[in-house]
């Protein structure tokens, strides 16, 4: 299967690693105690994960060129199964029904804790859809996604604190307020190119949370702002139960609206005005396509997005601070929408539960979380830039000769 | 004499000390196939760039005058979407298709700027959104069906053939409705048997009464197409008139055909 | 008079630190156009890397002097080794992919990384060894100079001027001034585009390892988050003085320092951070192409 050559390649290739990951990996040091400890058996594990993952990696390499090979036709190819059972209404209609079923009739299967778990993974893939439209559809890399996060929650927060205004009269408020801040943002920066538009996104995430942090008097610093009451229902009193339960349908139900707002945006004037600017914006332009305005609704329509579920954030776990609104959570947002496959509203959702679930139910393996979404982020752009589920365009029928 | 729909005055066009176009005239009535030569480098490209809102020119003019008005619009300094909603649409010299969407989807971004569905429009999928929806699907795959492309509505831009390429390129300008399509290099890369084609296809669009500005280097396609042809060097204006007149033009012939072809 | 002193060398010291941080992004982006946004982490693995050898050989009972050399070239040696594969995994499959596609891999490379060093070293701060003595000489001018700032200038000056010299004379550096303003035509004239480019990340790798050792050893702590806020403030600079461009850098870097030192001194040092990334924003929507920088125009 491996030539001699390969195998021999790939053991040089481990060793290399062995050699470069051999201070932080072998060596550990305690500076105070003076203590050298060296832990040899990491170089062994370094040097069999690489020899076998690269093996692993040249073994799917070779399989695919091969399936590549025998492939006729490269239609059948692009559609995934689950392309092929959306694609029929039938079949899709059966499986959304399955699975309304399903998320309905969870929490009383399974107990608060794994309700409250599913609950944040909605809340991901809310927040993915919302990024979905920014990053997926129209190309702006945003990596300040969570500032608009901020601004929901604390909206909520300190709307809540000072005025007593309640969950549902926030709601909208926080996303407006959020939009706002997008069309603020977006105003000066959406004319940057690409990259530089990722940076500024990104130091704009920055600036958000150490002005939350630093100032004391508007946000109460970094110890955050606590009691904030969960949604209400019409005045009900809720006990802690009820309430996430009340809060898990909720979700659901909000998940709905988006996946049906998302999906309806996609294949309107201003979907395809999103998607051309992502393919080529002089030729966009050309077409009459007012650059500026279109990117700031997409901005600022993800960002609205944000703001909302920065709300229920705030309400879900009613206390807030700073630390929750780290570049990292821009970055877990940003991968589940790679992961997933920019642009593919199914890619979005699926990719949000691998990636908020796995790590909750391997609890053994949750501190390797960050690492694993550094390490998938660059697997996927090189191997598979389209995502797990690449968009599929709407088709349409005509009747020929009319 | 009915005014011009497109009078470009004065043209002039500097990249910091190289000027690129220099004191450029030139017009295009209502109806007409006006084609634009001269040699590689000769400034043809910034000028549509220039016409187009892609630069705005150092000095000189870019009047647009709709058939029947009487007041006709500075382009100059607008930007590009404005100027196609204005009424110029072009087509790119190196193929510029958004080539993730499916060709039927191309031609649709053409109708971007005719029509108005927005956020709420989307969502809510109003009457008239759907009216207008629509409408762009029914007129932009009449007009793939111009350009003999509906078969391959479905198939992404990108998987289509050179000639293809270029002929939805054309569907795509069409769908701004402009008063004047502008074409550079649209034989370019292509071989004979398309070149024909693509000379039926504009023969076609413009007995409609389509107004047409191309640039173009196969001198059998603009012999046959055009009804004036405007000559630069050099981004100057050396030669203007009828095709016969071109083609007789000793400074033409130096010029751009090169001194040792025979005319 | 003093305390404005004492601020300014405090700004030229963070200045030469973050500019050799920001050399390995300028040049980076000048030879393929990507923001190398894993930089930070070299710098944060190169201090580490130094703090690991050093306080090995410190317990070892090593000459001050040895630790010194030792540790420097350690992290420089793994430094390099560490941006040259990064390059090999993260970038290079993606050189013909669209602009975005690189910028997320090294995204995914700086969060792997920073975890990397977290999991398997720690998390906490960890306090570096003092590698720079208080020498005699300064005494005189120690309550407005400390010894290690006069390091730290002599070494990046020095640095620097080995880097202009490597650049401006040498086969390596010209292969490289070629390859940044014109990938194609490099290659055709028979420079290995490939090899430029991994010694493009080797010593924008190395410069950063240095700037690590040097900036550990004047804190005198690290840990393993180091590298994102220097990483974001070297890139500042980088920008500020026009990306792309080596003097650029150096000249940005000065600048950001010497502010930064001045409005934390004047003014308050709580929003250090917000100042230096509120004038990122800034410089990026007014003045994209930097002070020395060139403009970008996008060919139709």
């Amino acid at each position: 299967m491996f030539s001699l050559k390969e195998i021999r390649k790939t053991a040089l290739i481990s060793l290399w690693f062995v050699f470069l990951t051999f201070p932080i990996m072998v060596i550990k040091v305690d500076p105070i105690e003076r203590i050298v400890r060296w832990r040899w058996d990491n170089a062994l594990y370094v040097g069999l994960g690489i020899f076998f993952l690269r093996l692993f990696i040249e073994f799917l390499k070779e399989k695919n060129s091969i399936r590549q090979a025998a492939k006729t036709t490269e239609e059948k190819e692009s559609l995934s199964k689950i392309h092929i059972i959306i694609a029929n209404p039938k079949q899709r209609n059966i499986l959304v029904g399955v699975l309304l079923c399903a998320a309905s009739v969870f929490p009383f299967i399974f107990d608060t804790y794994q309700t409250n778990i599913m609950i944040t993974a909605l809340m991901y893939v809310v927040l993915g859809l919302g990024l979905n439209i920014v990053v997926g559809m129209a190309g702006l890399l945003d990596l300040g996604f969570v500032a608009f996060y901020a601004v929901g929650a604390y909206s909520y927060a300190l709307l809540n604190y000072h005025f007593g205004l309640g969950f549902w009269a926030v709601l909208p408020i926080g996303g407006g307020l959020a939009a706002m801040a997008g069309i603020l943002l977006g105003f000066p920066v959406l004319r940057l190119r690409g990259d530089y538009l990722a940076i500024v996104t990104l130091g704009f995430g920055e600036i958000i949370r150490l002005v939350l942090e630093n100032w004391n008097e508007f946000s109460m610093g970094p110890s955050g702002i606590s009691n904030i009451p969960r949604p209400g229902l019409f005045g009900l009193e809720m006990s802690l139960n009820g309430s996430i339960l009340y809060l898990y349908y909720m979700m659901i139900l909000f998940m709905i609206f988006t996946i049906f707002v998302v999906n309806r945006l996609q294949d309107s004037r201003l979907g395809r005005a999103w998607i051309a600017l992502r393919e080529d914006e002089i030729a966009c332009q050309a077409m009459g396509i007012d650059k500026r305005k279109t990117k700031l609704v997409a901005f600022s329509l993800g960002a609205f997005w944000a703001g909302i579920v920065g709300v229920i954030f705030a309400a879900k776990t009613t206390f807030i601070n700073p630390a929750s609104f780290t570049f990292l959570e821009s970055a877990i947002i940003l991968s589940i929408v790679v992961l997933g496959g920019m642009g593919s509203i199914v890619g979005v959702i699926i990719g949000a539960f691998i990636l908020i679930l796995l790590p909750e139910y391997l609890r053994a393996f949750s501190e390797y979380r960050m690492l694993a979404f550094g390490a998938i982020l660059v697997a996927m752009m090189v191997f598979r830039p389209q995502g797990l589920f690449s968009t599929i365009r709407r088709t349409y029928t005509f009747e020929k000769d009319k | 004499m009915t005014t011009p729909i497109l009078k470009v005055t004065g043209l002039t066009m500097d990249f910091g000390g190289i000027r690129a176009l220099n004191q450029l005239d030139l017009d295009v009535c209502a109806g007409e196939i006006v084609a634009l030569i001269g040699p590689n480098g000769a400034g043809k490209t910034t000028f549509f760039n220039c016409v187009t809102g892609i630069y705005t020119p150092t000095k000189g003019d870019v009047i647009l005058t709709p058939p029947g008005s009487s007041k006709g619009i500075s382009l100059k300094g607008m930007k590009p979407n404005i100027v196609t909603q204005k009424g110029l649409a072009r087509t790119f010299q190196n193929i510029r298709l958004f080539s993730k969407m499916t060709v039927l989807e191309n031609v649709m971004i053409g109708r971007h700027c005719r029509t108005k569905a927005f956020i709420l429009g989307a969502i809510l999928r109003t009457k008239a959104t759907r009216r207008e929806e629509r409408e762009i699907l029914e007129m932009s795959y009449g007009l793939l069906e111009k350009v003999g492309l509906a078969d391959f509505a479905n198939e992404f831009a990108e998987n289509l053939s050179y000639g293809a390429q270029r002929r939805l390129e054309i569907a795509r300008a069409l769908a701004t409705e402009p008063l004047l399509l502008l074409l550079d290099e649209p034989a370019a890369g292509m071989n004979p048997q398309e070149t024909l084609e693509l000379d039926d296809l504009i023969k076609k669009i413009a007995s409609e009464g389509q107004s047409i500005l191309l640039i173009e280097h196969d001198m059998k396609l603009v012999m046959s197409l055009s009804d004036r042809i405007f000559v630069m060097d050099y981004g100057k204006k050396i030669a203007q008139g009828v095709p016969a007149e071109i083609r007789a033009n000793p400074q033409v012939i130096k010029a751009y055909l090169g001194e040792e072809v025979d005319a | 008079m003093d305390y404005f002193i004492e601020l300014l060398f405090s700004g030229l010291t963070r200045g030469s630190i973050y500019a050799l941080i920001a050399l390995g992004y300028t040049m980076v982006y000048g030879i393929i156009g990507l923001i190398n946004f894993a930089h930070g982490e070299i710098y944060m693995i190169g201090a580490f890397t130094s703090f690991i050898v050093a306080t090995v050989l410190s317990i070892y009972g090593f000459p001050l002097l040895a630790i010194v050399v030792i540790a420097g070239v350690a992290a420089a040696i793994w430094s390099s080794a560490y941006g040259y594969t990064i390059e090999k995994i993260a970038y290079k499959p993606l050189r013909h992919a669209p602009r975005l596609s690189p910028l997320i891999s090294a995204i995914g490379m700086s969060i792997f990384l920073q975890n990397y060093v977290l999991l398997a070293q720690t998390s906490d701060f960890l306090p570096f060894p003092e590698l720079i003595p208080d020498f005699d000489f300064m005494e005189p001018v120690a309550h407005i100079v400390g010894s290690s700032d006069l390091v730290i200038l002599i070494t990046t000056t020095i640095v620097m001027l080995i880097l202009t010299f490597v650049i401006k004379f040498t086969r390596i550096g010209k292969a490289m001034r070629a390859t940044a303003q014109d990938r194609t035509m490099a290659m055709l004239v028979g420079i290995n585009v490939n090899n430029i480019i991994s010694a493009t990340f080797i010593i924008g790798s190395a410069l950063a390892a240095i700037g690590g050792l040097l900036i550990a050893s004047h804190i005198g702590q690290i840990n393993f988050y180091i590298g994102f806020i220097a990483g974001i403030k070297a890139f500042t600079a980088a920008v500020l003085g026009g990306i792309g461009s080596i003097p650029g850098a150096v000249l940005g870097s000065l600048i950001l320092g010497l502010t930064e030192s001045f409005a934390t001194g004047y003014v308050s040092s709580d929003y250090e951070d917000v100042f230096a990334f509120s004038l990122l924003v800034l410089i990026l929507i007014f003045k994209p192409s930097g002070l020395l920088g060139k403009a970008e125009t996008q060919k139709v």
